[in-house]
C-alpha cells in the first residue's frame, strides 16, 4: 500500500523512462512538496544523475547542471562579468566622445554584461515552471564551496554586489549527488532530504532494460539482468551498475542478439566489467555459472 | 494525519538519538511536515519518509531500521543489546599492570615534562610504555603536525609574474576599466598548493597490541592536527575512525574509538580488510593522489597473494604508500612475515614506528 501521490509519481517517472522504487519515489515526492534539496548517494552508475534529468522532463522544466570539481568558485557557479564585451563597449564609446564614455561606464555593470552561471540561472528563473538544479558530485568541490552552497540552499537567494540580490520567487528543485569520496558537512546534510540509491532488484532491472532499450527482446533483457546480478555476486572490484546493464543490453541488441549465449558474454564482457582483474575473476568463476542463474530464472 | 503525530515523531527522534544517531530538531520538524504530505500515512510511507528525512548516511540505515521496528512496530530491540555488550567488553582498554603504575609520579597535577624524561620517552619503545608514559607521550604527540606532501590545486591566488603564473584576464580587464580601457596594470594568478589527503590505516590485531595503543594516539593527533586526514583500524574488519577521533579531547576521542572498534587485539585479516578499504573508500576517491600510511607488522594468517593484489591496487591510485612497521627497529629484523614480504614491492617508503622519534621521522617521510 502506498500513498496515492507517491504511486502517481512513480507512474509519471516511469512514463519518462525512470523506474524508481518506493523509497526513492517517496524521497522525491517529499523533496518537491517540502521544497527541500534532495541529496542522493550511491555507487557510480546507480542512476543518481538520471533522477534530475527525468524530473526535469517530467515537470517540463529546464535542467540546470552544475558539475562540481575541486577549486570551483563563484565565477563558475554563480556569475561572471563578460569582460571582453565590457572593454569593447568602452572602446566603442571612446570614439564618440567624452560624454559617451561616462554613459558607457554607467552601463558596464548592468545585466547586459552579466554571464549567468547555473546557480544564478536557477534562482533567477522568470518563466516556466521552477527549474531542476542538478549539483553533481558535490563531494569533489572543496569545503569552502560547500559552505557557500549551504547559504544559497537555505535562502534561495544570491547577491551580485553591483546589481543587488537575486531571490527565487519559487525555489528550484535541487538534486545533489555525491560519490562519498569524503563526508559532506552535517550542516549541508541537515538542509537536505537523503536517499541512498541501491542496485535494483532483478525484476525491476529487467523492467529498466526493457524501458531504456526497447530494441532488446524480453528474453535478452532477462538474461542480461540475471547475468549482471550473477556478476554482482562475484565479489568484484567494481560490481556493474544499472548504467552498465543498459549499455550491455544495448550493445548486444545492436549486434542483433536475441539472447545471451556463452560466446557473446566473453566478447562483450568489457561492457560491464572495467577492470582486468574483474574480467579474469568472472572467467575463473565460470561464465556458465552466470548462466545457471540466468536459466533458473528465464 | 492522526493526532499526536508530532509527539510520536519526537519520541522516535529521541530513541534514534539514544542509539547515537544525530537527529537535529529541524529534521524532526521536517519529519512531521513530511507526514502531513503523505496522506494517508501507512507503514511503508512512514518508513520511507523517515529514511528520507532523518537518515543522512548509509551507516545509519541499520540503526534506523531497528529503532523503527521497535517504536512503530513494537518489536523488542534484542539484537542491539547483544551487540553493545560485546563491543563494550572488547572495546575497553585494559590498563597494562606494571610495577611502575604503583609509583605514578606523573599522575600528580604536574604538567611539566622534564627535558631528560622527554628524551628518554622519545626513544623508548612503545611496547615498554607504562600508563604514566602514555600520559606524557600524549602531550608530545599533540605537537606533532602531519603535513602531507603538497599538490597543485585548481584553486588560484593572485601572484606576481613568474614561472607558474598565468595572466588573470578578469582582474586585468577590471583594472583596465578604471583607466579607460587600457590594460596598464596587468594581473597574474598562480595555482595554490594544497596538502594531499593523508589516510592512516592502523593494524589493531593481537600481534600489534603493544603498539596499537600508542599509534591510535598518534592517529588522533594527526586527525585533529589538520584537515583532510582519514583514519581507519584494521583487525578482523575495517573500521573508520575519522569521526570518532575528531574530538579534541584525546581521552574522549579514544573512548569513542574504543567503543566502535569491535576487534581490538583480535585476529588479523590484513589482506581482506585492505580489500574492504579499497572497495568501500580507496577506489571511490579517498586514495587518489593521497599519501596512504599503513601501520602494521605485516603479520597475516590468510593468503599473502590477497595482500599483494590489494597493495598493487592501492599503489596504482595513491601518490605515495608508506608502511610503518614497529618491528623494523628490532636488531636483525628482516621482512619475513608473509604479508610484509608480499606488500614490499608496492611500498614507496618503509619505516619504523616503535617510538616517538620514529613517528617524528615518519612525519618527515610523509611530507
Amino acid at each position: 500500500m502506498t500513498t496515492d501521490a507517491v504511486r502517481q509519481l512513480r507512474a509519471d517517472l516511469a512514463r519518462f523512462g525512470y523506474l524508481a522504487d518506493e523509497g526513492l519515489a517517496t524521497a522525491i515526492h517529499l523533496a518537491v512538496r517540502l521544497r527541500r534539496p534532495l541529496l542522493l548517494e550511491g555507487e557510480a552508475g546507480a542512476g543518481k544523475t538520471e533522477v534530475a534529468k527525468t524530473l526535469a522532463r517530467l515537470s517540463g522544466a529546464k535542467l540546470l547542471r552544475l558539475q562540481c570539481y575541486e577549486g570551483i568558485d563563484v565565477s563558475q557557479a554563480v556569475y561572471e562579468w563578460d569582460y571582453a564585451r565590457q572593454l569593447l563597449h568602452l572602446k566603442a564609446a571612446e570614439t564618440s566622445g567624452a560624454e559617451a564614455v561616462v554613459a558607457a561606464e554607467d552601463e558596464l555593470f548592468s545585466e547586459r554584461f552579466l554571464v549567468r552561471r547555473p546557480l544564478l540561472q536557477a534562482l533567477d528563473n522568470r518563466d516556466g515552471p521552477p527549474p531542476v538544479l542538478l549539483i553533481d558530485e558535490i563531494d569533489r568541490a572543496d569545503d569552502e564551496f560547500e559552505a557557500f552552497l549551504l547559504e544559497i540552499l537555505s535562502d534561495f537567494a544570491v547577491t551580485v554586489p553591483e546589481l543587488g540580490t537575486f531571490a527565487a520567487d519559487v525555489p528550484p528543485h535541487v538534486i545533489l549527488t555525491s560519490n562519498r569520496t569524503r563526508d559532506l558537512h552535517d550542516a549541508l546534510k541537515r538542509r537536505c532530504l537523503y536517499h541512498w540509491v541501491d542496485h535494483p532488484s532483478l525484476d525491476r532491472e529487467v523492467a529498466i532494460v526493457r524501458l531504456r532499450v526497447p530494441e532488446a527482446s524480453e528474453r535478452l533483457a532477462r538474461r542480461v539482468a540475471a547475468a549482471v546480478e550473477g556478476l554482482r555476486g562475484l565479489d568484484l572490484y567494481k560490481p556493474p551498475g544499472v548504467a552498465e546493464t543498459i549499455d550491455w543490453a544495448r550493445a548486444l541488441a545492436e549486434l542483433g542478439e536475441q539472447e545471451l549465449v556463452h560466446i557473446d558474454i566473453e566478447h562483450t564482457l568489457g561492457w560491464v566489467l572495467k577492470y582486468r582483474e574483474d574480467i579474469e575473476r568472472a572467467k575463473a568463476a565460470g561464465l556458465d555459472s552466470l548462466f545457471r542463474v540466468a536459466d533458473d530464472d528465464v | 494525519m492522526y493526532d499526536g503525530a508530532d509527539r510520536l515523531a519526537v519520541v522516535f527522534a529521541r530513541r534514534l538519538r539514544a542509539e547515537e544517531m544525530a537527529v537535529p530538531t529541524g529534521s524532526v520538524v521536517l519529519f512531521v511536515s513530511a507526514l502531513s504530505e503523505l496522506d494517508p500515512v501507512d507503514r511503508d510511507s512512514l518508513y520511507w519518509a523517515g529514511r528520507a528525512v532523518l537518515v543522512k548516511r548509509p551507516e545509519d540505515i541499520d540503526t534506523f531500521d531497528r529503532v523503527f521496528r521497535s517504536v512503530w512496530l513494537h518489536q523488542p530491540p534484542a539484537a542491539r543489546l547483544a551487540a553493545t555488550a560485546a563491543a563494550e567488553t572488547v572495546g575497553d582498554y585494559p590498563e597494562p599492570e606494571t610495577e611502575d603504575d604503583a609509583v605514578q609520579p606523573s599522575r600528580a597535577p604536574t604538567t611539566v615534562v622534564r627535558y631528560s624524561r622527554v628524551e628518554v620517552l622519545r626513544s623508548k619503545d612503545f611496547g615498554e610504555y607504562t600508563a604514566a608514559d602514555f600520559a606524557d607521550a600524549q602531550r608530545l604527540m599533540a605537537v606533532l603536525r602531519a603535513t602531507a606532501a603538497l599538490r597543485r590545486s585548481r584553486r588560484r591566488r593572485p601572484a606576481k609574474r613568474g614561472r607558474h603564473s598565468q595572466p588573470d584576464i578578469r582582474t586585468t580587464v577590471r583594472r583596465a576599466l578604471r583607466t579607460g580601457g587600457e590594460p596598464i596594470r596587468r594581473a597574474w594568478y598562480a595555482p595554490t598548493l594544497q596538502p594531499r589527503r593523508l589516510v592512516l590505516l592502523c593494524d589493531v590485531s593481537g600481534s600489534m597490541a603493544p603498539y596499537s595503543r600508542a599509534l591510535l594516539r598518534f592517529m588522533h593527533a594527526a586527525v585533529v592536527g589538520r584537515r583532510r586526514v582519514e583514519a581507519f583500524t584494521m583487525g578482523t574488519r575495517l573500521t573508520r575512525l575519522t569521526r570518532e577521533l575528531l574530538s579534541r579531547d584525546p581521552d574522549q576521542a579514544l573512548r569513542r574509538a574504543g567503543a566502535v572498534v569491535p576487534d581490538w587485539s583480535g585476529g588479523t585479516r590484513l589482506g581482506l580488510t585492505l580489500r574492504d578499504y579499497n572497495d568501500a573508500w580507496g577506489m571511490q576517491g579517498m586514495s587518489r593522489g593521497a599519501v596512504v600510511v599503513i601501520l602494521s607488522d605485516g603479520w597475516e594468517r590468510g593468503d599473502p597473494a590477497v595482500i599483494a593484489d590489494q597493495m598493487a591496487r592501492l599503489s596504482r591510485v595513491a601518490h605515495k604508500v608508506v608502511w610503518v612497521n614497529p618491528l623494523k627497529a628490532s636488531p636483525g629484523y628482516a621482512p619475513l612475515a608473509r604479508g610484509m614480504a608480499a606488500a614490499l614491492p608496492y611500498i614507496d617508503e618503509f619505516t619504523e614506528g616503535h617510538n616517538l622519534n620514529a613517528l617524528d621521522d615518519l612525519l618527515g617521510v610523509i611530507s
